[in-house]
């Protein structure tokens, strides 16, 4: 039983969503908006215990005295400041708990702790991508064999697109730069698309008839 | 003399450059409006339900204006006019008062119990016996306040009951009132349309509280103006109605991706019978899978643990889906050599089904001692604060094997190459195209978009999904066949084959 219910729900509601993409009827489109709205119902429970489960690491980790066992000191502090910052404020000139109101967002702390901590560390992360891809790029064009060689001049030609001082060779570079990414390029890029696409059906489809049961811990 | 030829030299081009200006600006002064005659009026004008749609809609098509693009070309614009009873103003009016007690209610209640806090704080303070400074008790300010607040809080909660009530007959009525045409009512323009554009459609809005609410199932009247540059001269068509709206129950427009999920779900489900009987069918092997038992073996020689990141997908995604089996698979195998596993996740749902996934798969192991919850555990929400926190694992802990199976997004190559700089060994996989090149530089094997969600299956060897891989197969070949025929078609001028597979959303 406890395996049959979660199938007849999936079979249920897997054929729905397939039906209501053919039926623009007003009720099915109230009736696929209800269910979108579960999502959202069912994510603000699961963030509860997506919390439980940090804490219990980071508190697990501090315990043990493993190593770099201050770091999950950083995250819970971190997580309970926040918090705590983000549901006081001032209203009417004094500081208090506004647990249903706004007012947090305002919290000078809350706001310093986001714009001045918080973000440059995300910026400082997304910007290490530019040294990964330089890297990367290096690992990718060296010239083991024909078709590393090939791609290293496909790269080279495409990059030499944006360069302003070709001279005469410019309008040849960048027509035979177009022509890569439009022709080749594209190509490759529309069969994974569609082999996504095809994969996509056949995997909903086997999830839906009870094939594919990973997703339920069972193989 | 120098400077005085130099004087009148710019004297002169002073006054030339002001003449000229003058007469540049002298065309726009003298436009004669008043010399318009009136266009000639759109003909053939037709309003039908909006197509393949909720309801709630109408399209108009017509027929130039013969001045539009020709004979006068005075036309500019065609104006869209819609016969709206006077009732939708009393409705309009009754929505209006709703929403306005609806807000006074709300200031009310969030009134009442700062006031009554505040009335306590000023009880408790006590009156200066001898006056020095100027005090001002505003306990009888608050008193009276609040008694007249707690007054009007229940009357006005009566009034939005009445108000909901007539809201709900009036909603109720306005088929009706629609029926009066064309008395009390008046022409209202719904919207317009550029000079050379042969149609419109009317959007209403489904939401009945919605001041642009348009009620299906209601004789609407339509009339189109070809208007001038002047506003006031302009031609009326003739008015068309009664027109109603109403919702389809099956999208035309979508005819081909019906059929053609019809034929992949037929050749799915004859491929799986076919295997449920016992025939043989085989798939090419794909490195990346076939490197999935030899990096669960390499991480328990090395005793070190394996990662596996499930991207950033949510549980909704198939990507993550698919996913989830690969992880069933892997944890499996994981219990089986007593590795150690660990699953970082981004989404609380995805940790939740994960966790899920990897309890059953040490129970069907046989070692379901071994599992404990924080195998799988959440990270955080916010993109680069997940990476930083799943490299920093990576860099700790230096897993044998980096899996990364799943939706990626820019954090891709980031992950990939600290595992490559960890020394790990790395298998990825997503239906992310713009991630792939990333993956397939930084990573040792690779899952090609599909190859993800067919990854389960060459991992369990079941007939029954691989019966689901040749029916993908079958429809990869049906593609280039038809591919083919488009290009032949597209070169051929075959227009009624190509519109065979033209679908509209």
């Amino acid at each position: 039983m406890r395996r049959q219910i979660p199938l007849a729900l999936v079979f249920i509601f897997g054929v729905f969503m397939i039906f209501q993409y053919f039926v623009p009827h007003e009720s099915s489109e109230w009736i696929y908006e209800f269910l979108l709205d579960w999502i959202y119902i069912i994510g603000i429970f699961a963030l509860a215990l997506g919390i439980w489960s940090l804490i219990r690491v980071s508190v697990a980790k501090i315990k043990a005295r493993k190593a770099n066992w201050g770091y999950p000191i950083i995250t819970i502090a971190g997580l309970f400041l926040m918090i705590l910052f983000g549901f006081t404020g001032y209203r009417d000139g004094s500081l208090g708990f506004h647990f249903m109101t706004a007012e947090g967002l305002s919290n000078p702390m809350f706001r310093n702790f986001f714009d001045y901590i918080l973000i440059p560390i995300q910026s400082t992360m997304f910007a290490l991508l530019a040294f990964f891809i330089a890297s990367a790029a290096y690992r990718a064009f060296r010239a083991r064999n024909v078709l590393a060689s090939l791609l290293l001049v496909a790269a080279l030609v495409v990059m030499l697109r944006f360069n302003p001082y070709m001279g005469p060779i410019g309008p040849y570079v960048a027509d035979a730069a177009s022509w890569l990414l439009n022709v080749p390029n594209l190509a490759a890029k529309r069969a994974i698309i569609i082999g996504i696409g095809l994969g996509m059906v056949a995997t909903a489809l086997k999830i839906i008839l009870g094939i594919e049961r990973g997703y339920m811990g069972k193989g | 003399m120098k400077h005085k030829s130099l004087v009148i030299l710019l004297f002169i081009f002073c006054a030339f450059t002001l003449s000229a200006a003058q007469e540049d600006a002298a065309p726009v002064d003298t436009v004669q409006v008043d010399s318009i005659l009136p266009p000639a009026p759109v003909s053939m004008l037709t309003a039908k339900d909006g197509e393949n749609d909720h309801g709630h809609s109408i399209t108009l098509r017509w027929e130039l204006s013969a001045d539009d693009g020709a004979g006068q070309n005075s036309v500019l614009s065609y104006e869209i006019f819609r016969w709206v009873p006077f009732f939708m103003d009393t409705l309009q009016s009754i929505q209006d008062s709703l929403e306005q007690t609806e807000a006074y209610i709300a200031e009310l209640r969030t009134f009442l119990p700062r006031a009554e806090k505040r009335l306590k704080e000023y009880r408790k303070r006590k009156k200066p016996k001898l006056v020095i400074v100027i005090f001002v008790d505003s306990t009888q300010f608050y008193e009276d306040t609040i008694a007249a607040s707690k007054r009007l809080l229940p009357e006005y909660e009566e009034q939005l009951k009445q108000l909901r009530q007539w809201r709900k007959q009036a909603i109720d009525e306005i088929p009706q009132a629609h029926t009066s045409y064309p008395e009390q009512g008046e022409w209202r323009k719904v919207g317009t349309a550029l000079s050379g554009q042969a149609n419109f459609k009317d959007v209403g809005v489904k939401e009945r509280k919605s001041h642009d609410y348009m009620a299906d199932h209601t004789d609407y009247y339509y009339r189109v103006d070809a208007v001038t540059a002047d506003p006031a001269i302009r031609a009326s068509s003739e008015i068309v109605g009664p027109v109603q709206s109403y919702g389809q129950l099956f999208n035309t427009g979508r005819i081909p991706v019906f059929v053609a999920v019809l034929v992949f779900c037929l050749l799915t489900i004859l491929f799986v019978t076919r295997a449920r009987r016992g025939a043989e069918l085989y798939v090419r092997p794909l490195a990346g899978i076939e490197a999935v038992d030899d990096a669960i073996g390499r991480a328990t020689e090395m005793g070190k643990p394996i990662l596996y990141v499930l991207g950033l997908g949510t549980a909704a995604d198939i990507g993550t889906i698919a996913s989830f089996t690969i992880l069933g698979r892997v944890a499996k195998r994981v219990a089986e050599y007593q590795t150690k596993l660990i699953v970082p996740c981004y989404d609380p749902i995805v940790m939740t089904v994960a966790q899920e996934t990897v309890k059953a798969a040490y129970l069907d192991a046989g070692r379901p001692d071994d599992y404990y919850e924080d195998i799988v555990y959440f990270v955080t929400q916010s993109q680069f604060a997940y990476v930083a926190a799943v490299n920093g694992t990576m860099l700790r802990e230096l897993p044998a094997t980096n899996m990364y199976m799943g939706v990626f997004f820019a954090e891709s190559l980031i992950l990939a190459e600290t595992g490559a700089l960890a020394g790990s060994i790395q298998i990825a996989g997503t239906d992310q195209v713009a991630q792939l090149p990333f993956f397939i530089v930084a990573c040792d094997y690779t899952l090609i978009g599909e190859e993800l969600y067919a990854a389960s299956a060459y991992l369990g060897r079941e007939p029954i999904l691989l019966g689901s891989l040749k029916a993908q197969d079958y429809a990869k070949a049906a593609v280039i066949i038809l591919a083919a025929l488009g290009l032949l078609a597209a070169s051929l001028d075959w227009t009624a084959f190509i519109n065979l597979f033209s679908v509209t959303s």
